[in-house]
């Protein structure tokens, strides 16, 4: 599924925040990635949904080299990945149904599916009764599952979320990670960023633990004591 | 429980509380004005040239001129008869008319007023000719003056070749005209939509994150740039009627037939006028999908 190999980053001239990056992600795995603030877990993650280049290295995504991928290659691949951003990144003017709708439109999906599945997402997350609510007037575990129900309405083949318990108390956050557990059922391979150890540890799943921009990754008994 | 929204969802970028948005509308409607009367006014010189030339062309008019009586010549009525039988004689005339005293005085009431068919007033005498092959206008003007003194040969050809050049002078004005405008048109919708994408940058890099195609924004786009170059080129169009509908109601009372009518304009001369909105629209549509299909190139 995903694949990297003495990746480095580095944001201009700068100093690299990501060094000799290496690991494999199989199809259907379930990963945390950790570290302290600073560490590059949303750079490594932003590399994940090609948001960025590595500046050397080689990234491998489904099956493919990313080097190698042309521009007007990666709208298809990126549709194959959910994101659930660390800031929720909803479009204001937008309802919470136009929002969750976003990936299925540019997939060009009939507008009556579209509302249909959207509608049957967002009951899903518990936000049935705010179909046509903007995100300015949602709390903010609501504009998180706004969130989390437009990374998943496209079924992602990969799904990268970033802090998704940053914003919300512990019981939501059980809650949203309980979510992400069925669709990691459904197939999904997911990587959830987070530094709430707590929660973290009541799931039995691997571990990307990052330190000063290079990576180890912990099996899933050794993560539960990391 | 909430219903799904049924009507059409919003764009997914916010373009229409731009500030952009509210110039580009005026603005085209200005265009489309400027642009629709420099059109009409191309429009009423064609239609005024194509109307002269079937009613001059091939035609030529001579005037035999009363003389004083210090000359001597024979009277009026025999020159005039002179004049006829050269004109008859002269191969490649089909026709050639005298005109009754009647309807010279009608052809000078503009000027003279009533009192120009007055038998007292010394009223030259014209002839109308038609041609049906070529003439030599100088040979016949020569021996017009010998067999007719007093008498002068017009020949229409000659100014109206100086009709067809100033006709095709305002149509290349006309032309540079909207051309002008169409440019000016097309750098307005640039700016737009420039600053449209640098004001949504960070949601077209979502949207692109999203897995959205460049063509899927620039289709937003177009489709803002349509919605308001056709409600301002509807504006513009309107303007521009009335305009027209004002200056045609003046030119009636004029009471002269120098200028067309434009409510008795062809069907073709009405869609042309009509189109121009239209056209607006498609430019600045196209102008839009390429403005932003170029500035996306950049983007990861």
């Amino acid at each position: 599924m995903i694949r990297f190999e003495n990746v480095g980053l580095r944001y201009g001239t700068g100093p690299e925040v990501l060094r000799d990056i290496s690991f494999t992600l199989p199809p259907g795995s379930f990963h945390f990635m950790t570290g302290a603030s600073g560490a590059g877990k949303s750079s490594l993650l932003k590399l994940m949904y090609l948001a960025l280049r590595p500046s050397r290295g080689l990234v491998t995504l489904f099956g493919k080299d990313m080097a190698r991928v042309k521009r007007t290659d990666l709208p298809a691949l990126r549709r194959q990945i959910g994101v659930v951003f660390q800031d929720f990144a909803l479009l204001d003017h937008l309802s919470a149904l136009d929002n969750v709708a976003l990936p299925l439109r540019m997939g060009g999906a009939r507008e009556s599916d579209v509302v249909e599945h959207c509608t049957e997402i967002l009951r899903w997350v518990g936000l049935g009764n705010h179909l046509n609510s903007l995100p300015s007037t949602l709390s903010g575990g609501q504009q998180q599952r706004v969130a989390i129900a437009r990374a998943v309405i496209n079924r992602p083949r990969l799904l990268l979320a970033d802090e998704p318990t940053g914003n919300v108390d512990d019981g939501i956050g059980m809650r949203l990670l309980y979510l992400f557990e069925e669709l990691h059922k459904l197939g999904t391979t997911v990587v959830i960023a987070s530094h709430n150890e707590a929660l973290i540890r009541r799931f039995e799943h691997p571990r990307l633990m990052l330190e000063n921009g290079r990576l180890h990754v912990l099996p899933a008994h050794a993560s539960r004591w990391a | 429980m909430a219903l799904p929204p049924l009507t059409r969802r919003n764009s997914d970028l916010p373009l229409a509380k731009d500030p952009t948005s509210r110039f580009l509308m005026w603005l085209t409607a200005l265009m489309v004005y400027l642009a629709a009367l420099a059109l009409a006014g191309a429009l009423l010189v064609s239609d005024m040239t194509r109307r002269w030339d079937s009613g001059l062309a091939g035609g030529l008019t001579v005037q035999v001129m009363p003389l004083p009586d210090s000359v001597q010549a024979a009277p009026l009525e025999e020159r005039t008869e002179a004049a006829l039988t050269v004109l008859r004689a002269t191969p490649g005339i089909a026709t050639a008319s005298l005109l009754s005293s009647g309807d010279v005085g009608r052809l000078l009431e503009p000027w003279l007023g009533k009192e120009a068919a007055d038998p007292l007033l010394p009223m030259p005498r014209l002839i109308d000719v038609m041609t049906n092959g070529p003439v030599d206008t100088a040979a016949l003007a020569a021996r017009l003056t010998s067999a007719a003194p007093g008498a002068t040969l017009d020949d229409h050809a000659v100014w109206l070749a100086d009709l067809r050049r100033f006709a095709g002078a305002m149509h290349l004005a006309a032309l540079g005209i909207v051309a002008l405008i169409g440019g000016a048109g097309v750098m307005a919708v640039i700016f737009a939509v420039r600053s449209g994408l640098a004001i949504h940058r960070h949601v077209v890099e979502l949207l692109h994150l999203m897995g959205a195609t460049d063509r899927y924004v620039a289709r937003q786009f177009e489709s803002h740039v349509i919605g308001l170059t056709l409600r301002g080129g509807m504006t513009g169009l309107l303007l521009a009627a009335g305009t027209l509908g004002g200056i045609g109601h003046a030119a009636a009372g004029l009471h002269a037939s120098l200028l067309p009518d434009l409510a008795t304009s062809p069907w073709w001369a009405v869609a042309a006028l009509a189109a121009v909105p239209l056209a607006a629209c498609l430019l600045a549509a196209l102008t839009a999908r390429w403005t932003v299909l170029r500035t996306l190139e950049s983007m990861p």
